[in-house]
C-alpha cells in the first residue's frame, strides 16, 4: 500500500428512500491516523451513511447506493457488516451493545475468546474448548489500558457506571486486530466532562497509531478541539469539508443548521440572559406584550416536567399567546416531544399548565381534551391513526368519545354511531386537505405518510380546538405534503385564530412557520427567539453551548 | 372476481367450506355390504335431512357461545379462553333456578295475589312453569356472570399481551375450583344431589320436567319427518346476535371496538382504555353464561365438573374458522364459523364412519378445532 492512498475514500455516494432523497454526491477521503468531525442535524444523513459504510442490511434491501467506496484504494461494496469488520472499520454505537451479566474481559473479547487447547476441540470442534481466563483478563486490560483508563477486567458491566460502558465499547474495538478506521457515534454523549476528556486523550493516543477516527458529536467543542478535519452534512449533502482550526464552534452551529451561509457579526452577549429580549429590530411579536400585558396567555407553562421515556423534560415554562404559532425545537432527546405529550396527559408530568387562566388537569388526556385542545401526535402509526379502521372512525372518533358528536340517541342512555354524519364530514375533509383515498371507508394504514398526516390534522380540526400542539408535523413525509401540512397549519391560524405549538426536529420548518421558536435542550427551555432571528443563534441554542464560551472560541 | 372472493373469504374457509360441501354430497348414500368385500351405494335422501337437522340444531346450541368471543376480541383482549367462567356462571344459574323452581313458582303466585296482578294467574303460571324457569336461570346467572367477568377483567389488565395465556389458566383453575364447590355447596334438590349420600351434585343432571326444550320447540318447524328445526332457539340467537351487533354500534362499543384496534389512540382520545377492556370481558362472560343455558336446554343435560373443561375450544375455533382473527371479529364471522364448525363436527361421523369404517370424526374434530386456532395464532399481528 503506498502511503498517499487513502484508507477509506467516497466517491459521490448517494442515497434515496422511497423517492425521498436522503444522501447527494458524497465525497471525502480518510487518511490512516486522522481524526474527522462529523456533524449534522438529525436527519442530515449521518446514520444512512453510517449504514451504507457498515453493508447494513437497510441499505441493500431499499434498492442499494449510488457512487462508489473505496478501502485502501480497492472498490468495495458490504452486504454484511461482518464485511465491513474483516476490513478493520469499526463502530461503536450510540446505544451500548455489551452483555449485562458479563465482566468487561468478557465483553471485550466476546467471540474472540482465547481458548484452551484441549483433546475435547480436536474430536469436535474449538465450540467444546474451555476458556483461558488470565490471558483473556491481560488482553483485556491491554486494551483498557490504551485508553488511558483504569477499570478492572473482572468488573461486571451491569455494576459499571455509564461512562465505564463507553469504554468497555470501545476497548473491544481496540482489542480487534486489524481495527484502522473507528466511527464513534456520540461516545460522550453519556459521559461526564472528566471522563469525555480521558476518552478526548485516548481517540488522539490511538490516532497517533495510526487509526483512523470519525467522531460525531453534538458537542462542538469536543469536535473542534478532538478533530483534524470537520465534515458538516446538510440535507443530505456535504457542505464543508475542512481543518477544524480553520472554523469556530459558532460557524460549525451556523453551517449545520442554517441556510445562511454568510457570516454574521458574533450577537450581543446579553442573549444568554433573556434571549427574548435580545433580539433585531423585525421582532414585531414582543413589542406589544410590553406595552399591554392585558390578555391572558392561550397557554401558560411553569415548571413542567414530563417522564417520557427518552424525551425527559426536566423543568419548562413558556407563555404562548392567543393566535400565536409558537415551535418548539432542539436535538432529539433533548424532550422538545415530552412537552406536548406531557401537556395532554400522555406521560406522568408534574408542575403547572394554565389555558387561559385556568389550570389544566396534567395526566388525564381527557381533560386536556375537554378544555378544547387538540393533539397531533409524533408517532403517528403508534398513537395518532386506527390503522386498522376506515378513514371516518380515524377522523371522528376522539370528536365523538369526547364531545359527543356523530351520535344518535339519547346521551348517556343510549347512543348509537351516525355512520352517515360521520362519513359527511370525512367527505369534507378529504376534499379540503386533497386526502387522496378511495372514500371514507377507506382502512387509514393503506394510505401513503402524508395522507396520514393530514387525517392526524383533520382529527385534530373536528375537534375545533382553542389550542393546537402538533409534534413533527412532517416527518416522514414528501416535500409537496410537507409543504401543503405546514400551508394548512398556517391558514387554519389565520381563519379560526387558533393557538398552535409545532414541535419539530426541523429547525427550518419551525423558522417558516412560527411566530417565536423555543429551542430545549437537555430537558429546560435554553432560550426563546423570535423566528426572524438568524439561524446560528438557534443552532448555538441547540448544541447547549454557553454562548459565552462559544464567543470566546470565535475570537 | 373469483380471486377477490377468494381473497375475502380466505383459504381455510374455502378449504372446510368445500369439505363440508363434499360431505353433504356423500351423506345421501350410504353403503350396504352384500357379500364379503362387496359394497353397493344405495340413495338415502333422508340421510342428508338427519344431518341437516342435526347442524341447524347444533348451529342454535353453540351460536351464543361462539358470540361471546366478540367482545374481547375487538377490546383487544384475544379469544376468550376463560369462556368456562362465564360457563360456570351459566352453571350456577341453571342449578339455582331448579333448586329454586318450586320457590320462585310460589313466590310469584304470592306477588301476584299481593299486588292484584290479574294476568299473572295460576293457570298462567303452570302453562309458563317452563319458559320462567328457563328465564330465571338467566336472571340468576346474569348478575354471577358480571361479577365473575368483572373479576376476571380486572386481572387481564394486569397482563396485557398475555391475555389468552392466562385466559385459559383463568378458564382451567375455575373449573377445577368448582370441582370442589359443586360437593361442598349446599344443594337439596332431590334431582340434583347424588342419591346416596343426600348432598353434592351429580355429574349430569336433567332438565327434563324444567326447561327442556323450551327454546328448541317454540315455533318449532317439522319441514318432514327427518327435517326438524328448532325456530325459537335460532330466533334466540339472532336476537342476540343483533344486541351484540347494536352494542358494537354505540359510543361504548365504538371505544371498545378503537380500544382494541389501537390502545395508545384510544388512550389519546380520552378513552380509559382497561374500562373497556373490562366491559368486554363482563359482556363476553354474561353471553358465556346465557350460551350454556341455551346450550342445557337444547342438550336436555347440565354438565357439572369437568364439564365446562374444553368448552372454550370449540367455540374459539368456531370464530376464527369464520374469519375471524386475534383481534378482528364480526357477527358475520360467527355465523358463518359456528355452521361451518359444527357442519364439519356433524357429519364426519355420520359420513366418514360410514365410508370408512372407521371411526375418525373426534380426529378430525380435533384436527379442524386446534389446527385453525393454531393457524389463527401464528397469524396474530401485534401492532
Amino acid at each position: 500500500m503506498d502511503s498517499n492512498t487513502p484508507l477509506l475514500e467516497l466517491e459521490h455516494v448517494g442515497k434515496e428512500f422511497y423517492g425521498n432523497r436522503v444522501l447527494t454526491d458524497i465525497s471525502f477521503t480518510i487518511q490512516p491516523g486522522e481524526i474527522i468531525g462529523l456533524v449534522g442535524e438529525n436527519g442530515a444523513g449521518k446514520s444512512t451513511l453510517l449504514n451504507i459504510l457498515f453493508g447494513m442490511p437497510v441499505i441493500s434491501s431499499t434498492g442499494g447506493y449510488e457512487g462508489n467506496v473505496l478501502v485502501d484504494g480497492k472498490r468495495v461494496s458490504f452486504s454484511s457488516p461482518n464485511q465491513a469488520l474483516a476490513k478493520g472499520i469499526g463502530m461503536v454505537h450510540q446505544e451500548f451493545s455489551l452483555i449485562p451479566g458479563f465482566t468487561a474481559a468478557e465483553n471485550i473479547l466476546l467471540n474472540r475468546e482465547v481458548l484452551n487447547p484441549s483433546t475435547m476441540s480436536y474430536v469436535f470442534s474449538d465450540r467444546v474448548s474451555t476458556l483461558d481466563r488470565d490471558a483473556m483478563e491481560s488482553r483485556a486490560r491491554a486494551a483498557i489500558h490504551t485508553l488511558g483508563v483504569n477499570i478492572n477486567p473482572d468488573m461486571v458491566v451491569s455494576e459499571m457506571p455509564v461512562g465505564y460502558k463507553q469504554f468497555i465499547e470501545i476497548a473491544r474495538e481496540i482489542d480487534r486486530k486489524g481495527t484502522r478506521l473507528l466511527f464513534l457515534d456520540e461516545p460522550t454523549a453519556v459521559l461526564t466532562e472528566q471522563e469525555a476528556e480521558i476518552l478526548l486523550i485516548a481517540l488522539r493516543k490511538l490516532a497517533k497509531q495510526g487509526i483512523a477516527i470519525v467522531f460525531i458529536s453534538h458537542r462542538l467543542s469536543e469536535v473542534k478541539t478532538l478533530c483534524h478535519r470537520v465534515l458538516i452534512l446538510r440535507d443530505g449533502k456535504l457542505i464543508t469539508d475542512l481543518p477544524a482550526d480553520s472554523l469556530s464552534t459558532r460557524e460549525i452551529a451556523s453551517l449545520m443548521v442554517g441556510r445562511e451561509s454568510e457570516r454574521r457579526d458574533p450577537p450581543a452577549p446579553e442573549i444568554s440572559d433573556s434571549p427574548v429580549d435580545s433580539v433585531n429590530v423585525d421582532d414585531t411579536l414582543n413589542a406589544p406584550k410590553k406595552k399591554k400585558k392585558k390578555p391572558k396567555p392561550a397557554i401558560k407553562v411553569e415548571h413542567l416536567w414530563v417522564d417520557m421515556p427518552g424525551e425527559t423534560v426536566r423543568d419548562v415554562s413558556f407563555e404562548v399567546k392567543k393566535g400565536e404559532i409558537f415551535g418548539i425545537g432542539g436535538l432529539a432527546g433533548h424532550g422538545k416531544l415530552g412537552i406536548p405529550n406531557g401537556i395532554m396527559g400522555l406521560y406522568p408530568a408534574g408542575g403547572k399548565v394554565r389555558l387561559f387562566g385556568r389550570s389544566l388537569t396534567l395526566n388525564k388526556p381527557r381533560a386536556a381534551l375537554g378544555r378544547k385542545m387538540a393533539f397531533v401526535s409524533e408517532d403517528r402509526r403508534g398513537v395518532g391513526l386506527l390503522l386498522d379502521e376506515p378513514l371516518d372512525w380515524n377522523i371522528t372518533f376522539t370528536a365523538m368519545q369526547t364531545q359527543g358528536r356523530f351520535l344518535l340517541g339519547i346521551p348517556y342512555i343510549f347512543q348509537v354511531r351516525n355512520e352517515y354524519a360521520m362519513a359527511k364530514e370525512t367527505r369534507k375533509f378529504i376534499d379540503s386537505l386533497g386526502i387522496k383515498c378511495t372514500g371514507p371507508k377507506q382502512k387509514a394504514g393503506e394510505l401513503s405518510g402524508g395522507n396520514q398526516q393530514k387525517v392526524c390534522l383533520a382529527k385534530a380540526f373536528v375537534l375545533r380546538p382553542n389550542i393546537l400542539l402538533i409534534c413533527e408535523p412532517t416527518r416522514g413525509i414528501d416535500i409537496g405534503a410537507k409543504a401543503l401540512v405546514l400551508d394548512t397549519l398556517k391558514q387554519y391560524n389565520k381563519e379560526n385564530g387558533t393557538t398552535i405549538i409545532i414541535t419539530s426536529s426541523e429547525l427550518e420548518e419551525l423558522r417558516s412557520v412560527c411566530d417565536r421558536v423555543a429551542i430545549v435542550d437537555e430537558g429546560k427551555i435554553a432560550g426563546i427567539l423570535p423566528a426572524s432571528s438568524p439561524a446560528e443563534e438557534f443552532g448555538m441554542l441547540m448544541m447547549g453551548e454557553k454562548l459565552r464560551v462559544a464567543m470566546a472560541a470565535t475570537e | 372476481m373469483i380471486k377477490r372472493f377468494i381473497q375475502n373469504a380466505g383459504w381455510p374457509r374455502i378449504i372446510i367450506a368445500l369439505f363440508l360441501l363434499a360431505l353433504f354430497i356423500a351423506a345421501p348414500f350410504e353403503p350396504v355390504s352384500l357379500l364379503e368385500g362387496v359394497r353397493i351405494y344405495n340413495f338415502n335422501i333422508n340421510n342428508l335431512y338427519i344431518s341437516l337437522s342435526n347442524i341447524i340444531v347444533r348451529f342454535g346450541m353453540n351460536g351464543v357461545m361462539v358470540l361471546a368471543m366478540i367482545p374481547m376480541i375487538q377490546a383487544g383482549c384475544g379469544l376468550n379462553f376463560g369462556l368456562p367462567l362465564g360457563i360456570i356462571a351459566g352453571l350456577l344459574g341453571a342449578t339455582l333456578s331448579i333448586e329454586w323452581n318450586a320457590e320462585i313458582m310460589t313466590k310469584l303466585a304470592e306477588f301476584a295475589g299481593q299486588y292484584k296482578v290479574s294476568w299473572l294467574t295460576q293457570e298462567f303460571l303452570n302453562t309458563w312453569r317452563e319458559p320462567i324457569g328457563f328465564a330465571s336461570a338467566i336472571i340468576i346467572a346474569v348478575p354471577i356472570a358480571v361479577v365473575l367477568g368483572w373479576l376476571y377483567g380486572k386481572l387481564l389488565n394486569r397482563v396485557k399481551g398475555d391475555e389468552m395465556m392466562i385466559a385459559t389458566y383463568v378458564g382451567f383453575s375455575s373449573v377445577s375450583l368448582m370441582c370442589i364447590a359443586w360437593l361442598l355447596l349446599p344443594y337439596k334438590h332431590p334431582t340434583m344431589v347424588w342419591g346416596y349420600s343426600g348432598h353434592g351434585l351429580r355429574t349430569t343432571i336433567s332438565v327434563e320436567g324444567y326447561w327442556l326444550h323450551v327454546l328448541s320447540d317454540s315455533l318449532a318447524l317439522d319441514v318432514n319427518k327427518y327435517l326438524h328445526i328448532p325456530t325459537g332457539m335460532l330466533i334466540f340467537f339472532a336476537v342476540m346476535a343483533v344486541l351484540v351487533w347494536i352494542f358494537m354500534k354505540t359510543k361504548t362499543g365504538t371505544a371498545i371496538t378503537a380500544a382494541g384496534s389501537n390502545p395508545e389512540f384510544a388512550r389519546a382520545s380520552g378513552v380509559n382504555v382497561d374500562k373497556m377492556r373490562t366491559i368486554s370481558v363482563v359482556l363476553s362472560t354474561v353471553l358465556g353464561a346465557i350460551g350454556i343455558i341455551v346450550y342445557e336446554q337444547s342438550f336436555g343435560f347440565i354438565q357439572l365438573y369437568m364439564g365446562p373443561f374444553y368448552m372454550a375450544l370449540p367455540a374459539v375455533a368456531s370464530v376464527l374458522l369464520g374469519g375471524a382473527s386475534v383481534n378482528k371479529a364480526s357477527i358475520l364471522n360467527v355465523i358463518v364459523g359456528t355452521f361451518l364448525f359444527q357442519g364439519i363436527l356433524t357429519l364426519t361421523p355420520s359420513v366418514i364412519n360410514a365410508h370408512l369404517q372407521t371411526d375418525m370424526s373426534e380426529v378430525i374434530r380435533a384436527i379442524v378445532s386446534n389446527g385453525m386456532i393454531l393457524y389463527a395464532l401464528t397469524r396474530k399481528v401485534r401492532g
